[in-house]
């Protein structure tokens, strides 16, 4: 399979074209650096993200700053925004506080990136 | 009622006007240096200015070696204010600042406020370009709003600004507005470009616009804006090479929403009762290399005195600010000659545009961007039309500020600096 991706490292924004097969880049081009390649193995078989959003919190219309405490596969974003949205945190928060462990199975946390008393 | 106290004038050694993040760090490095009698005087109710509703992240990388949140990399600079007991107002807003350093301020629990300041810092941030700044046509309903109100709405005060949105603008605030809403719910249709490249990263282009699908239109521009009580669309139309509309291009994008992402205006209108003189370049004020404005003891820093890309320069910039500041309260300012420095072809705000002859570090850093996109090109700068130094580049773009330094010794009269395609 080929996959278009823009590498992110740099304003050149070089257009690279990834072949693989299952999980394995087999060639990268496009690149004018190694950088390129670098980012390319991971991006085009499964993009990471870090989620930064919000969460209700009880009994106010205030929200709750959050993100996962690391990258999880972009794929699962709106999934882990989906069960974020069925919980309210409770009052006070401090920043670094985990609101949610392992959410959706990613191995990532969500913790409050802002205090609320 | 209580009295003003208009008759009490209060010395202080060093005030710093602003305090987002070019505030805090100018005035923990100034602490750091020795100056223990600060004030910080912050117009809105609380210190990090518009990091506390920044929620994304990427703050920090440069600066920390750590991806943070906006929010978090305000809170490691207000903690630190507080350890080290650095005094700050809130809900103050300066009225006015003379070139001997006597501020008047006022604020709800204080009245009016005068103090007179050894040295002064000025770092008052930016404000957005509003739509009265565009000329776009049309009428005037609810569900305009600028990219960093609209962020205001949603991350502090929690309410989301529309359903189906146009995004007018692809600079970085834009961008990662697209994102938000896209993620809290609402549908992005389009971020239309008036340029034929954006001024983003190409980092928030990928993970903003792609991972969603959200549609970037170049050489786009909104040309009319419908509804009476709530905007009900907006027109698109393509723009020719000179960024006149073409005829018969238009169309109708139903939305109930258009947010503007068109550019940030240092705020600096202290700045001309105390005489500060301005640059109409980068719309802050004009400094040498240890950020002193023309008014002596006067320094400016942050995005009032030029628009960053990232909140870690904004940083890094302030803490030399400060510790420049200190060094003027203690007496040790030099009076150096100075020598000018423009922006030759190809480079647009470029600071400093003076620079100090003698001085305590040997390198002179310059920061600017490249009117344009630049593949293959030369960073030179010259004096007295000799190269005295130059850096080969792949790629400028306007989006990115590039930076390079100088000996400060192979200075001898006026600079020039300029980008030269290869």
């Amino acid at each position: 399979m080929i996959k278009q991706l823009i590498c992110i490292n740099c304003p050149l924004g070089c257009r690279l074209n990834v072949a693989f097969s299952g999980d394995e880049v087999m060639d990268v081009s496009g690149n004018f650096c190694p950088r390129g390649a670098d980012y390319a193995k991971q991006e085009a078989v499964c993009p990471m993200r870090v989620l930064t959003t919000l969460m209700r919190i009880k009994g106010t219309d205030k929200p709750l700053p959050v993100r996962t405490d690391g990258a999880i596969p972009l794929s699962r974003l709106f999934d882990c925004k989906e069960q974020l949205n069925q919980i309210e945190a409770v009052a006070p928060v401090r920043s670094g506080d985990i609101m949610i462990h392992n959410i959706c199975d990613t191995g990532r946390n969500i913790i409050a990136t802002g205090d609320f008393d | 009622m209580r009295n003003s106290s208009v008759e009490n004038l209060q010395n202080v050694d060093l005030v710093i006007i602003g305090g987002g993040c070019a505030g805090m760090s100018a005035a923990i490095s100034a602490h750091k240096n020795g100056i223990r009698d600060i004030l910080i005087l912050e117009r809105s109710s609380y210190l990090g200015g518009v990091l506390k509703q920044c929620i994304h992240n990427g703050f920090g990388i440069h600066r920390f070696g750590q991806d943070l949140t906006g929010s978090e990399y305000a809170k490691r600079y207000t903690d630190e204010i507080d350890r080290l007991g650095i005094s700050f107002l809130t809900d103050t807003f300066v009225l006015s600042l003379t070139q001997d350093h006597d501020i008047t301020a006022i604020s709800p629990a204080g009245g009016i406020l005068r103090i007179r300041a050894k040295a002064v810092i000025l770092a008052m941030g930016c404000r957005e370009r509003p739509r009265g700044a565009l000329t776009i046509p049309g009428t005037r309903p609810a569900g305009i709003f600028s990219a960093g109100t609209a962020q205001r709405y949603l991350n502090l005060e929690g309410y989301i600004v529309g359903k189906k949105i146009v995004i007018l603008g692809s600079g970085d605030i834009g961008l990662i507005m697209a994102r938000e809403f896209a993620i809290e719910g609402s549908e992005v249709l389009a971020v239309a470009e008036i340029m034929p490249y954006s001024s983003g990263l190409i980092r928030n282009i990928v993970q903003c616009l792609e991972d969603f699908h959200i549609p970037l239109y170049y050489n786009t521009t909104v040309t009319r804006i419908e509804g009476t009580e709530r905007v009900t669309g907006v027109w698109l139309s393509q723009v020719d090479a000179s960024r006149k509309p073409v005829p018969g291009t238009e169309r109708f994008v139903a939305c109930d929403t258009l947010v503007l992402s068109v550019g940030l205006i240092p705020e600096n209108e202290l700045c001309s009762e105390a005489g500060i003189e301005l640059s109409s370049d980068t719309g802050g004020a004009v400094v040498d290399d240890s950020f002193q404005t023309s008014v002596p003891g006067v320094f400016a820093c942050g995005n009032a005195l030029h628009v960053h890309d990232l909140v870690d320069f904004v940083s890094m910039e302030s803490e030399v600010a400060g510790e420049r500041a200190a060094q003027f309260i203690r007496g040790k300012s030099d009076t150096a000659s100075v020598v000018r420095a423009e922006p030759g072809f190809g480079v647009m705000a470029l600071v400093p545009q003076r620079v100090r002859l003698t001085g305590a570090e040997d390198r002179i850093k310059f920061q600017f961007r490249p009117r344009q996109r630049f593949e293959n090109a030369e960073i030179r700068i010259t004096s007295d039309g000799c190269r005295i130094s130059s850096v080969k580049k792949r790629v400028l773009t306007p989006g990115e500020m590039c930076e390079l330094s100088l000996e400060r010794s192979s200075i001898h009269s006026d600079l020039k600096v300029e980008v030269i395609g290869l």
